[in-house]
């Protein structure tokens, strides 16, 4: 492989690694003023009790699993329009962050669903969604996986990203459709009441810390892949020389 | 056009001469929705109660199950690369086979899902709106299924991850035609379901061959 | 004429060949050698244009191929390694297949199986065929719809001498009315004015 492939990503290894250290830090402070909002100084719901201080990770942790996914389809977009060399990387490291993100808001649902309806889980629209979600990250994830050509496995990816893009909103459209069908009136929804401003704060500094979060280990999944690829490089060289 | 109908003829040829898989997947329908009634009691009520939901994931099933083998075994003999270079468009050539597709498995699926309605006692009010959804949806099963069959092409065993890939996208597919159904046995206005599978099934007809030409050239390379 | 200028080809992160010319003039051929895995068929995969070349051009008359694949396409013929014949059919009707999809008609059918010598086995499903019956069948698609440019992968695979002559005179005659051959073989297939394209391992 000829050097000029690795000039462009050996800038961005640099910038990375000074951005990196920052968006971590940015994340751990937002993360503890966030958790100290949320969790002592928010008061709890007339309705819903203490149980609601799950909302404040549920609520960003399922933001955060959409954001993921524009994320990967852009970046596939970019990849497949531009042929960027990091375009592929950044989507391909943004998937199981996204996936991960997507299981927390399952599990954080969940949990609130048990004090809530009484059971672990219920059809309930919004988790439907992120659950089909999470399916369409973990297709990703293994056709990443299943073809062993990187470059083609870089490609058919993103057009799968990008009919996934297409499909987020139709599915959610259909499930909020099937849900209007079949939920009965009476079960709280999760989207519940308008937000109180008092909760507004703490879910917006806990979104913002997931953000930065998801910068920083995007940033370490990026330099991680394109180390490997240099061994492989180097590794391809060593043999044939 | 005349060539794309000679693909269509090539393809409905080899589905007539090697038979199997049309047959298989019309008894992989049959059987599933046999199993149903077995795994949930045969009251009557209860099947009727679930009878176009099953319908639908059976036939579901059954259409993604008959997916492997839409483009793989041509992708094996030398065929698809042969087409690709037949000067015809590729995504003109995923659109011919994605006809031939659904007239040997969506089409057999539609003619039996009736028969199988009677057996899960389904209510009268919901025959016409079972097969209209069917007529509506299924394409769009075949066409949908284009796209992971074609990802999947240079996968090794790539049925599971296949199933992975498009069962998600044919969620959509599923709750619109199970929904016109039961608006219909309800005695409900089935039309806005109805417009809704129709809606998908047109946006796919362009935008599907399309992905899919753009995945079977990937596999080419 | 078909020409390529600078092709520069890389498979999975490797670079098989560099720099690469060759121009094929109506009537000429091009035969490739070299070792194996030094891109023979790649090249040839890219004067199909079913791989895209990672630099360089391919030009037609003068003209940048990918303006048009598809114009490109319809005017060639490709022989790969696998044969694209179905065993469900007949040998006749592999080939009107095919004549049928580029909408060449089946004028040509009885000429294609002369030409090769399977006029025989015409009735013939084709999965009752030997590796080089079912090779004449793959090659009697050149004959059955005509185009100008043959890309050939080692076409005398499991070929006997007989189907090797065949496949002589079938080039023979293409070359003399004006078509062109780019092939990768080490057998002797009457192209000794060919340009000669040898590839070496990088």
């Amino acid at each position: 492989m000829s050097m000029h492939y690795f000039a462009n990503p050996a800038r961005f290894t640099r910038l990375a690694g000074r951005i990196q250290p920052l968006a971590g830090c940015l994340a751990a402070i937002l993360l503890i003023v966030g958790l100290y909002l949320a969790l002592v100084q928010a008061p709890a719901d007339y309705q819903q009790g203490e149980t609601v201080r799950i909302m404040f990770v549920h609520v960003p942790s399922a933001w955060m699993a959409l954001f993921c996914y524009s994320f990967l389809a852009v970046a596939s977009a970019v990849a497949l329009i531009w042929k960027h060399p990091l375009a592929d990387l950044a989507a391909k490291a943004s998937a199981p962050i996204g996936a991960g993100f997507t299981f927390l808001a399952l599990v954080t649902g969940s949990l609130w669903g048990k004090p809530m309806w009484g059971t672990w889980w219920v059809w309930d629209a919004r988790l439907t969604s992120v659950l089909i979600l999470l399916f369409l990250y973990l297709g990703y994830m293994a056709l990443w996986q299943a073809i062993e050509d990187s470059q083609k496995a870089a490609k058919a990816a993103a057009v799968l990203a990008l009919v996934g893009a297409v499909n987020v909103p139709i599915i959610k459209f259909s499930v909020d459709w099937w849900n209007t069908l079949h939920q009965p009136a009476s079960v709280l929804r999760m989207d519940g009441p308008a937000i109180h401003p008092s909760m507004l704060w703490p879910l917006l500094i806990m979104a913002l810390a997931f953000k930065a979060y998801f910068v920083t280990l995007l940033l370490a999944r990026m330099r991680m892949e394109l180390n490997l690829r240099r061994i492989r490089a180097l590794r391809l060289a060593e043999r044939s020389s | 056009m005349k060539q794309l109908g000679a693909i269509i003829q090539r393809d409905l040829r080899l589905a007539a001469r090697q038979g199997g898989a049309t047959f298989l997947a019309l008894v992989f329908f049959v059987l599933t929705v046999t199993l149903f009634p077995l795994g949930i009691g045969p009251e009557p009520a209860v099947l009727a109660r679930v009878a176009p939901g099953v319908l639908w994931v059976a036939a579901l099933l059954a259409a993604m199950l008959s997916l492997d083998r839409l483009f793989q075994a041509d992708f094996e003999d030398g065929s698809l690369e042969q087409l690709a270079l037949s000067g015809l468009p590729i995504g003109g050539v995923v659109l011919a086979k994605i006809i031939a597709h659904w007239l040997t498995t969506g089409l057999p699926l539609l003619l039996a899902a009736p028969i199988l309605a009677v057996l899960l006692n389904m209510d009268d009010e919901g025959f016409a709106a079972l097969m209209l959804t069917m007529l509506i949806g299924t394409p769009a099963l075949s066409l949908i299924g284009a796209i992971g069959a074609a990802l999947t092409l240079t996968v090794r065993r790539g049925g599971v991850l296949l199933s992975l890939l498009v069962l998600p996208l044919y969620i959509p597919v599923l709750i619109f035609g199970v929904s016109a159904i039961d608006a219909a046995v309800h005695g409900l206005n089935a039309k806005p379901h109805l417009l809704l599978l129709a809606a998908l099934t047109v946006a796919c007809l362009p935008l599907c061959p399309w992905a899919a030409a753009a995945a079977v050239k990937l596999s080419l390379e | 004429m078909f020409q390529g200028r600078g092709i520069v080809c890389e498979r999975g992160e490797r670079r098989i060949f560099s720099n690469l010319d060759f121009t094929i003039a109506p009537g000429g051929a091009a035969v490739l050698r070299g070792p194996n895995g030094c891109g023979k068929t790649s090249l040839l995969r890219i004067a199909a244009t079913l791989l895209r070349a990672a630099d360089g051009q391919l030009k037609w008359d003068g003209g940048d191929i990918s303006e048009d694949i598809e114009a490109h396409r319809a005017r060639l013929h490709f022989i790969g390694h696998q044969d694209a014949v179905k065993g469900a059919l007949t040998v006749r009707e592999n080939i009107a297949l095919w004549a049928n999809i580029r909408g060449d008609g089946e004028g040509r059918i009885d000429a294609a199986l002369a030409a090769f010598d399977i006029s025989h086995l015409g009735d013939t499903p084709a999965q009752y065929l030997s590796a080089g019956q079912h090779r004449r069948t793959a090659l009697a698609r050149l004959v059955a719809s005509p185009a100008i440019l043959w890309l050939l992968d080692e076409p005398t695979v499991s070929l006997d001498a007989d189907g090797t002559a065949c496949l002589q005179r079938v080039i023979a005659d293409h070359r003399a009315a004006r078509g062109m051959v780019m092939a990768a073989t080490h057998i002797e297939l009457g192209l000794d004015d060919a340009e000669l394209l040898r590839l070496k391992p990088q």
